[in-house]
């Protein structure tokens, strides 16, 4: 069994899986019950200042596809609606209960430096491993001046983090706000504030679905709907981008990143920690399917590590972050072509239609005298899109083949009908 | 004859509520849940086998991707568009010979998609509905058109006709529409009076009248409805039976099987049919093996479906035999029907064992007897030729053409009683719906 031990900011783990700082976090309860399950840690529901929020009656929606499958749920619910102290007394009894277990603070506030510095102290002095700042929530909180509101603005985000890293002495980690236009402006920013670690990606703004009925998005609150945050499976492509992004820039690549995003199995967590991630932290998975979720990440991550010769986290992490590139960067002389194994093909046909319809009409459709359907790849007309082998239902029926080259490898700015080559 | 088979043993031989169990639903209907997991294991093939396997070509993979969608009525109406009898034919057709035996699925060794349970549920959808017909007649041609018969291929042809613009008026000799979707399908196939439900959506087009206990060659002549109508389409059917041709064949107890369904099928309280103890069962059809698995059910204690060939030669599909296995028919193979005896009422019934000389199905000589009060006669079923004298009839079908014509002009023709495919309802609606458009061509249409 390969081990799962990590470290992220100087925290160290016992496996890579903690809990994000959402429902399944909000108290005692629910964090004992993570622990018991196997989790490596949470991060704590958000806390401010009293008074606490409150939360609406009617919070999440689902987008589902046709066969009732969870693609992302998104929430309007806002932090921690418990008050403050009531939140601090249970990460202290949870901390003494369970000290091999991580518990990372999470807050946020108003852009007022003593309201951030108080914040951070007290929560600070309960004991926990380190500090979330939450600066990412893209619904509600942003309306009263708190979360994305601050995350969008790098500047902020620089002096919040500032601000946190002078009240406290143990590791500060930036939850970042996918909804910007660039997620390295607030990474760097974060970074020169003096953040340890990055959290990304938090909930992307959203209207999940629309009640037909009620003509209203969801989740409805007495008639009325408001955008809330995307999670889930869906958002798992958005979130490896952004990760890979900070990962592969010069200014941000020695940041330690807590990836979040849809990460729902193990080969989801291998592909983040890949992409650079130090850890990981999980919430729409186990809000669907309970904490047990957990026992599959951590089987699989290890049988697929022992499989693969790596002892430790450390011997992949990163390890496609190289080959994440630029398009320019990418090789013109490539090519592959598809292959269909008529073995295992089952006729459907599904192949030829998507080539036919809507890319190159490169799959030739027969029927034998005897009905038997064939289906052929024309290599001529192939370009090598995949979108054959996407709609496949057969594994691995269909195979794409690189073509063996004697070319060089050639990027677009060297490629002679590049037409600013060219002019140069 | 009468519907009512009398034999030695008496009636009731099983509990109303061993019937009620017994008659439920062959296949239960999908619960929601359930339409949606299945439809979402097809593959949505493009050129689908499935579609070529189909009889009345319904595009399985589009209404299919309706049902995932919740989209049951646009479902049912892609169904129906290409066979008005979505509903019994979801029901009653052997799909595992059709449809479901082309599904694609069954190459990468998984269950084909359950086809024919998922037509149901869109059709049942839409027509608990009972909002508005789905389909629109067009412009009124001004023609009229004799349907002779209310069976499948009647009725198809009649809704199809109306939709394309002509008046039909339906001329059926019992006092109930439908066909044998009403007399001759299984009582556990068609639960409820869901044909005649049927029947009256299929009606909703307009335009169609039935005028019941006409025969054809009894209170109506050819003559007259070719006087009457514009056009004439035949939809008789196979009115009789073929006979055992052996000795003790008249005596009580000796029923067609096909008079034994439809007894069983228009009773309000099964509970009171009367079936035998020992029943057997002659034949290898679909109708024998209904018969037989009917009479179990009724409460029958030992039921035994001889045939005189092997079990490789029996028409009945794999699954239908299947069927009279599990519901402990004994199924008794190479044995011809020699002679029934008894006193007045069947008590015994003689067999020789058969044996193939070459291809020749000869008897070997030997002989045995099995008890019996009750035998059913399901040896086949032929085309009374006795309204439709003067037609060119070819191995008792009538001849058609290309375009469902009948030998005398303007009469066309279609479901059991022409040969286009299997006798099956599903062809018999394919006939109907493909003799409509030949008869709008006929009368001047674009068909």
């Amino acid at each position: 069994m390969a081990d799962l031990k990590c470290t992220i900011a100087g925290i160290e783990t016992i496996n890579p899986f903690w809990l994000a700082s959402a429902p399944p976090t909000d108290k005692y309860i629910n964090v004992v019950r993570a622990f018991e399950a196997g989790w490596g840690g949470v991060v704590w529901k958000t806390l401010a200042v009293d008074p606490p929020v409150i939360n609406t009656s009617s919070r999440y929606g689902a987008h589902k596809d046709g066969n009732q499958g969870i693609l992302g749920i998104n929430n309007i619910e806002l932090i921690s609606d418990r008050p403050l102290e009531t939140n601090l007394e249970e990460i202290r009894r949870v901390r003494k209960e369970w000290p091999d277990r991580v518990i990372i603070g999470s807050m946020m506030a108003v852009i007022e430096e003593d309201v951030w510095k108080d914040l951070a102290k007290k929560i600070a002095a309960s004991g926990v491993h380190g500090m979330e700042l939450n600066f990412g929530c893209p619904h509600g909180m942003c309306e009263r001046g708190m979360g994305s509101a601050i995350g969008q603005v790098p500047e902020m985000v620089e002096q919040v983090t500032r601000w946190v890293k002078e009240a406290i002495d143990i590791p500060v980690f930036v939850k970042l706000t996918p909804n910007i236009t660039n997620i390295l402006w607030s990474a760097e920013a974060a970074q020169r504030g003096g953040a340890d670690a990055v959290s990304l990606i938090n909930t992307i703004n959203s209207i999940i679905t629309v009640d037909l009925d009620k003509m209203a998005p969801t989740p409805t609150v007495d008639g009325k709907g408001t955008h809330g945050g995307y999670c889930g499976s869906a958002v798992k492509p958005i979130a490896l981008n952004m990760v890979a992004e900070i990962s592969r820039n010069p200014e941000t690549k020695d940041l330690p990143i807590s990836a979040i995003g849809g990460i729902e199995t193990w080969r989801d967590a291998a592909e983040f920690l890949a992409l650079g991630a130090d850890a990981l932290q999980v919430c729409t998975a186990a809000m669907l399917y309970g904490h047990r979720i957990v026992d599959d990440m951590k089987t699989g991550l290890s049988d697929w590590m022992d499989a693969q010769g790596y002892t430790s986290i450390d011997a992949f992490k990163g390890m496609a972050v190289p080959n994440v590139v630029d398009w320019n960067e990418l090789n013109m002389n490539f090519d592959t072509k598809a292959f269909i194994d008529p073995e295992s093909c089952i006729e459907c046909g599904r192949c030829h239609i998507a080539c036919e319809d809507t890319a190159h009409q490169a799959i030739v459709f027969d029927v034998a005298e005897d009905g038997k359907r064939s289906f052929t790849v024309d290599n001529d007309e192939c370009v090598g899109c995949n979108l054959c082998q996407i709609v496949c239902p057969v594994p691995d029926c269909i195979e794409m083949r690189d073509v063996p080259t004697d070319k060089p490898y050639m990027t677009w700015p060297e490629h002679p009908l590049n037409p600013i080559k060219a002019a140069t | 004859m009468g519907h009512r088979p009398v034999t030695s043993k008496g009636c009731g031989h099983a509990s109303p509520a061993e019937i009620n169990a017994n008659f439920a639903d062959l296949h239960e209907p999908f619960s929601g849940l359930q339409a949606k997991a299945e439809a979402s294991r097809c593959l949505y093939c493009y050129d689908a086998p499935c579609i070529q396997a189909c009889p009345t070509s319904i595009d399985i993979p589009g209404f299919i991707h309706e049902i995932t969608t919740g989209n049951n009525s646009g479902a049912a109406k892609t169904i129906l568009s290409q066979n008005i009898m979505g509903g019994t034919c979801a029901r009653a057709c052997p799909t595992e010979v059709l449809c479901e035996q082309a599904c694609v699925l069954n190459a990468s060794d998984e269950q084909p998609v359950e086809i024919g349970l998922l037509q149901r549920h869109a059709v049942d959808h839409l027509m608990a509905k009972n909002e508005a017909h789905p389909f629109k007649r067009a412009e009124s041609s001004g023609k009229t058109i004799a349907v002779v018969g209310a069976g499948p291929s009647g009725l198809s042809c009649a809704h199809r006709a109306a939709m394309l613009g002509h008046d039909v008026v339906v001329y059926e000799a019992k006092p109930k529409s439908g066909g044998l979707n009403e007399y001759g399908l299984a009582a556990y196939k068609m639960v409820d009076d869901f044909a005649r439900r049927e029947v009256d959506f299929l009606l909703g087009i307009g335009g169609i009248e039935i005028r019941h206990e006409q025969r054809l060659g009894d209170t109506l002549t050819l003559d007259t409805l070719k006087a009457d109508h514009d056009a004439v389409f035949l939809g008789i059917g196979l009115g009789q039976t073929n006979g055992l041709r052996i000795e003790g064949e008249d005596m009580g107890g000796v029923l067609d099987a096909v008079d034994f369904i439809e007894a069983l099928r228009q009773s309000n309280d099964k509970s009171k049919l009367c079936v035998g103890e020992d029943v057997i069962v002659i034949g290898a059809g679909n109708t024998a093996i209904d018969a037989a698995v009917q009479s179990k059910r009724l409460g029958a204690d030992n039921v035994t479906l001889v045939y005189r060939r092997g079990e490789a030669q029996m028409s009945a599909t794999e699954f239908e035999v299947d069927l009279a296995r599990t519901n402990g028919v004994n199924i008794r193979l190479w044995s011809a029907p020699v002679e029934i005896t008894g006193r007045g009422a069947v008590e015994a019934m003689k067999f020789e064992k058969m044996t193939l000389d070459g291809d020749k199905l000869v008897g070997t000589g030997k002989h045995y007897e099995l008890p019996a009060d009750m035998v059913l006669k399901a040896i086949g079923q032929k085309m009374d030729t006795g309204p439709v004298n003067g037609f060119t009839i070819d191995g008792n079908k009538l001849t058609i053409g290309d375009n469902f014509e009948t030998s005398v002009a303007g009469v066309f023709a279609g479901g059991d009683c022409i040969k286009s495919g299997e006798d099956l309802t599903v062809q018999a609606v394919e006939d109907g719906k493909q003799a409509a458009h030949a008869i709008d061509t006929y009368l001047g249409g674009e068909g």
